[in-house]
């Protein structure tokens, strides 16, 4: 599920896996809420966010942002379609 | 606060159009038992929470309950968008046409707009929480319900699917965190009924 391919993943592969990922974090966040001690949800937690900003970081810088924290040098948040349009992403 | 993220927190392309199922599911967008009631409810009540669990899942679930209502409001989107109102009479949104078009307007299947009456802040982190975990369990059975009415629409039933699989792990963590309050007001020196500590974090 969280394997990372060669860099000539797709837009829709990438966007897969950064769901995937942030799925996992949201998943063991409210996992950790209620077991704060637990070691290896720990883990797992600081494993999966590195791996999720690397990915959102290397997708927004070609496809544009995903949050309106990313720098641009243009305003590139109009220009990609929203997530509730039909699209393969 | 809260930072937007321009993702669905589960992917939604349903290649068809159907309004009728769009009448139904609009109740998962603003019903009783809808993701508005449960971000509201949650984000809410974790204001008078006495522990610092309770307050974390009240905040991280309401949290999540608005990417649930995004989903929710794609789904509908995705099935009305463009659809002729001729048709959308014939699949009984004629009422909902003439006041909204195809926007997406919280109301429940029935046509009751949505209410605050749908949530409950009672002053109290057990009532709260025992509010929560029926709330969980009362849309768990919702998706149940719309994913028996979607038969043969895949693409309507996988984001459905999904999200009633999150009511479960919602209902799991709120019984998590109302053993901890239990055992927070188990302490001594707390008496649940004293006006100065209903509610309230007020102590140590």
């Amino acid at each position: 599920m969280f394997n990372t391919g060669p860099c000539q993943e797709t837009r829709c592969e990438m966007l897969k896996k950064i769901r995937e990922y942030n799925f996992a974090i949201i998943e063991l966040a409210l996992y950790l809420d209620t077991h704060p001690e637990d070691q290896k949800a720990l883990c797992l937690h600081k494993e999966y966010t590195k791996c999720y900003k690397d990915l959102t970081d290397k997708y927004q810088k070609v496809y544009g942002p995903l949050t309106i924290n990313f720098p641009c040098n243009r305003w590139r948040w109009l220009e990609e379609p929203w997530p509730w349009e039909r699209s393969d992403l | 606060m809260w930072t937007y993220d321009k993702k669905l927190e589960y992917p939604i392309n349903i290649k068809c159009k159907n309004p009728r199922l769009a009448k139904f599911i609009i109740s998962q967008y603003g019903g009783p038992d809808g993701e508005l009631a449960a971000s509201l409810r949650y984000l809410s009540q974790r204001f008078g929470m006495p522990d610092q669990k309770s307050k974390a899942i009240l905040n991280d679930i309401g949290t999540e309950e608005l990417a649930h209502l995004e989903m929710v409001g794609t789904i509908v989107h995705q099935l009305t968008d463009g659809v002729p109102a001729e048709e959308l009479e014939k699949a009984g949104l004629g009422s909902y046409y003439t006041d909204h078009g195809v926007d997406i307007y919280p109301q429940s299947a029935a046509g009751t707009p949505f209410t605050a009456a749908y949530i409950a802040c009672k002053g109290d982190p057990i009532a709260n929480l025992q509010e929560d975990l029926a709330a969980e369990q009362k849309a768990r059975a919702t998706y149940e319900k719309l994913i028996d009415l979607c038969k043969d629409e895949p693409d309507v039933i996988d984001p459905l699917r999904f999200l009633r699989e999150r009511e479960v792990v919602h209902f799991q963590r709120f019984g998590e965190a109302l053993n901890g309050v239990h055992e927070k007001l188990a302490q001594k020196k707390f008496y649940m009924n004293s006006p100065c500590n209903c509610g309230r974090g007020s102590t140590n």
